[in-house]
């Protein structure tokens, strides 16, 4: 693997190919904030909090800190008025989800996002996939997923896969940013999902 | 029909083709795209085909059936050769006449002729209607002499000579050095150079590359790629192999949408005949080439037109994007190297090669080479596909190519580049196509729709029409796209309901910047678009939604109200028998009320009262006078 040198806020950076601008910045001390971002799952880019400002190419570019590799040469900066601006209406956005959420309240103190900006949903998930991934990524059970599209788009558990595998696991609720209810909200439908009389009983061992 | 293994058993199968058509002899073409299929193309052929045994003209004229002709607002259309004399609007009815006029007399069928709008002046060859005269169809055209099921038509109009060309006479550098020097721009919206593309999938590392073709038109009211591909598949293939072979793949896909039957249908017997013929498979005409192709059905989501989702959807994933870099063409389909370009980048291919990089570049702009196909809907008199050379400009394709707004109407704005582009006002008119000069007008060349718009629509309204079909058709992976566009939507839908605040405006403006600025893909980056290009050119209607609850239009239901003026109406009771709310009261010869409760405004008490009266009034803004009623 080859050394890439950048600038990260003026900071010197030496990365290996390959590196994420995250994990570049982090490398040297500059944080950068995330809520879709986990140590353990493939980049997917789908908060965009971690939107920071790069001049490559004889231009200047938004790019999703998370996903973007490094390149020589490149010069980031993590916080400018436009990065903060987009920030902060990207926390805005989702408080209209998640108006609870420790983790989004925390970044909204920063960036001066205002909690009421936008008519409350009746949805609180935010959609960073975090449960999605993990169960697919680490547990490779796919027990939960994403369904519909666009404004539609939420997640749900499958029930056939729920009822067999999230019981004794539940490892993506401490995942959620807007708080497990969510997701144990979710659980809790699927699992009491028609309770159909049973053709036969599959056997109680108690 | 035997495997062609040689150029040189090509070149004599091609003359023996040639030989065995008479170019003097009539022949009687339909056109049978999608457009004269829903008009009835299907019944005229039966006719067609019926009357030349009825009348005993069997050996005296051909039969052709063949793909767009572009003029889909005229359909069905007929075309008769080697005059190119053009009939419009033909119906079954009309075929015995046409027969034993046309056919049998040599006369022309006067009342099928194309009646220009305005002037009333008559024109009879195809080549002369003010449509076809003012394009320059190079791609298009051969829609016109091919039946897109016979492969045999191809080749009598030299197809795959590119081919040929490509495979024996250059190398793949000097394919990609041409495709570069001809400064061919990606035809499916963003415009990037063809060959630097090709060039970086052929530099990269890897065995296994891929090409495809992007068939997943999804642009509301634009058909460009459908018409090209159901009415010359083969000229899409044939840039299909010459770029496979240029950039070192052996395997292709064309991702096709599902609702394009007839396209699926016509690519597919392209692909077996060229199979059969072997310009498919190994060893293609003896070069030592192999590459098949296969056909994916898409499952009609508008995303799936960006390649990294169609890449995704290809693989049997959901159809979402990924981040760029890495770029396709590097890490495309099934991680391997992959150039994928749009339906009508392809069909050009042919033509770059057949031509040369220089002849090619002759035609065009600066920046932007070749010709582009606009499908041209919306208030136009002459709707259709039209192609023109880059360099055109939007006054010329509505004005001269379109026949401008029908009904007396003024002309309001364009809207070009698909449901992500921009509107554009009149005094913007002499903005030419082309790539780079669009973007800078606020719009964008896109793949190729072009909507026209007139006095009558709400250019806010227009807005709120396209955020909420961005909101059914993003992915809704990443937040900005998602949550920009729901909250812009909600913005826009309350303004055109008279529930406007001070201050949306610049809240649409931030949250503009926002999904513009942080989204993944070109959907999302590109969303804000007809927000931003309708506050740039039409501002005032904006504000008089906000600040007067008042839509200029009048095309806003929640906004406006139907009154009849007392003075003008004569009582016909026209207006009473239309409205279907029983919203209407009023005595024979007595002045006619609208109750405002009932009333549903469907717009049908306007629509039949007579000119003459013209006492139907829609009013905006203001309040609806009270009318005394007697008794």
């Amino acid at each position: 693997m080859s050394e890439i040198n950048l600038q990260i806020d003026g900071k010197k950076v030496t990365a290996s190919e390959g590196m994420t601008l995250l994990a570049a910045a982090r490398s040297v001390g500059v944080s950068i904030p995330t809520l879709c971002d986990h140590e353990k799952l493939h980049p997917y880019g789908a908060c965009r909090v971690c939107t920071v400002e790069a001049d490559a190419h004889e231009k200047t570019s938004l790019l999703a800190a998370c996903q973007h590799p490094v390149e020589e040469g490149l010069v980031v900066r993590t916080r400018t008025e436009q990065v903060d601006k987009i920030r902060k209406v990207l926390l805005e956005q989702m408080l209209a989800h998640a108006p609870d959420s420790e983790q989004i309240n925390e970044l909204a103190n920063i960036y001066g996002a205002d909690r009421d900006r936008f008519e409350k949903e009746s949805n609180f998930c935010i959609l960073c996939g975090l449960c999605v991934r993990y169960c697919a990524e680490i547990k490779q059970k796919h027990a939960i997923g994403f369904f519909d599209r666009g404004a539609k788009r939420e997640i749900a558990f499958i029930p056939e896969i729920a009822l067999r595998e999230c019981w004794d696991c539940k490892e993506c609720f401490p995942l959620c940013p807007t708080s497990a209810l969510q997701a144990a909200y979710v659980l809790t439908e699927a699992l009491a999902a028609p309770p159909t009389e049973p053709k036969s009983c599959g056997g109680c061992k108690g | 029909m035997p495997r062609i293994n040689t150029t040189g058993e090509l070149e004599t199968f091609r003359q023996e083709i040639l030989s065995q058509r008479d170019v003097d002899k009539p022949c009687i073409t339909l056109c049978s795209g999608s457009a004269c299929h829903a008009t009835g193309s299907n019944k005229v052929s039966t006719a067609i085909e019926q009357e030349i045994v009825a009348q005993d003209v069997t050996a005296d004229v051909s039969f052709r059936r063949t793909g767009c002709h572009g003029f889909c607002e005229q359909g069905p259309i007929v075309v008769i050769y080697p005059q190119g004399i053009c009939y419009l609007k033909v119906q079954p009815d009309d075929i015995a006449e046409i027969i034993s006029e046309t056919i049998k007399e040599n006369k022309v069928v006067e009342r099928l002729v194309y009646v220009d709008p305005n002037s009333g002046e008559k024109t009879t060859l195809e080549e002369d209607i003010p449509f076809y005269k003012n394009q320059e169809r190079l791609i298009l055209g051969s829609n016109l002499k091919i039946d897109p099921k016979n492969l045999e038509d191809y080749l009598a109009i030299g197809g795959y000579q590119a081919l040929v060309k490509s495979l024996f006479e250059m190398t793949p550098e000097q394919i990609v050095d041409e495709v570069k020097e001809a400064k061919l721009r990606g035809r499916g919206g963003a415009g990037f150079p063809s060959g630097v593309k090709w060039d970086f999938a052929r530099k990269a590392p890897g065995d296994q590359k891929y090409v495809v073709v992007n068939c997943d038109e999804g642009d509301p009211g634009a058909y460009m790629d459908r018409s090209v591909m159901e009415g010359n598949p083969f000229a899409v293939l044939e840039g299909l192999m010459i770029g496979a072979y240029a950039i070192g793949a052996n395997e292709g896909y064309v991702y096709v949408r599902q609702e394009y039957p007839l396209a699926v249908q016509n690519l597919e017997i392209a692909i077996k005949k060229a199979e059969e013929y072997g310009f498919l498979g190994e060893n293609i005409l003896g070069s030592g080439f192999n590459f098949i192709v296969k056909v994916h059905r898409g499952a009609g989501a508008f995303i799936c037109g960006e390649e990294t989702s169609l890449l995704n959807s290809l693989e049997g994933k959901p159809g979402e994007p990924n981040a760029r870099p890495p770029f396709p063409a590097i890490k495309g389909l099934w991680g391997k190297p992959t150039n994928i370009n749009n339906v009508e980048t392809w069909a050009n291919i042919p033509l770059v090669i057949n031509k040369g990089a220089k002849a090619f570049s002759s035609i065009g702009t600066d920046g932007s080479k070749g010709t582009k196909i606009f499908s041209l809907v919306g208030k136009v008199n002459n709707t259709g596909l039209v192609e023109v050379p880059m360099g055109a400009t939007l006054r010329d394709i509505i004005f001269k190519i379109g026949g401008g707004v029908p009904g007396g109407k003024q002309f309001k704005a364009v809207q070009t580049g698909g449901p992500s582009g921009g509107c554009l006002p009149e005094n913007l008119l002499d903005t030419k196509v082309d790539f780079d000069e669009l973007n800078k007008a606020g719009a964008m060349m896109g793949s190729g729709g072009m909507i026209v718009m007139d006095e009558d629509t709400c250019l806010v309204d227009i807005a709120r029409y396209f955020l909420e079909f961005l909101s059914d058709e993003s992915c809704g992976k990443c937040t900005p796209c998602r949550e920009g566009i729901r909250q812009m939507l909600k913005i826009l839908t309350n303004m055109t309901k008279g529930l406007g605040q001070k201050g949306d405006v610049d809240l649409l403006l931030e949250l503009a910047e926002t999904t513009k600025g942080s989204s993944m893909c070109a959907l999302g980056k590109t969303a804000p678009n007809p927000v931003l290009s309708t506050l740039k050119h039409f501002r005032d209607e904006y504000d008089a939604h906000i600040n007067h609850q008042r839509c200029p239009s009048l095309a806003c239901k929640e906004l406006i109200d139907f009154y009849i003026e007392p003075e003008k109406c004569k009582g016909c009771g026209a207006c009473f028998r239309k409205c279907p709310a029983d919203a209407i009261t009023g005595e024979k010869k007595q002045v006619h009320v609208i109750d405002q409760d009932k009333c549903t405004k469907c717009r049908g008490c306007a629509e039949v009262c007579p000119a003459a009266f013209d006492a139907v009034r829609i009013l905006s803004g203001e309040p609806v006078p009270t009318v005394a009623t007697e008794g």
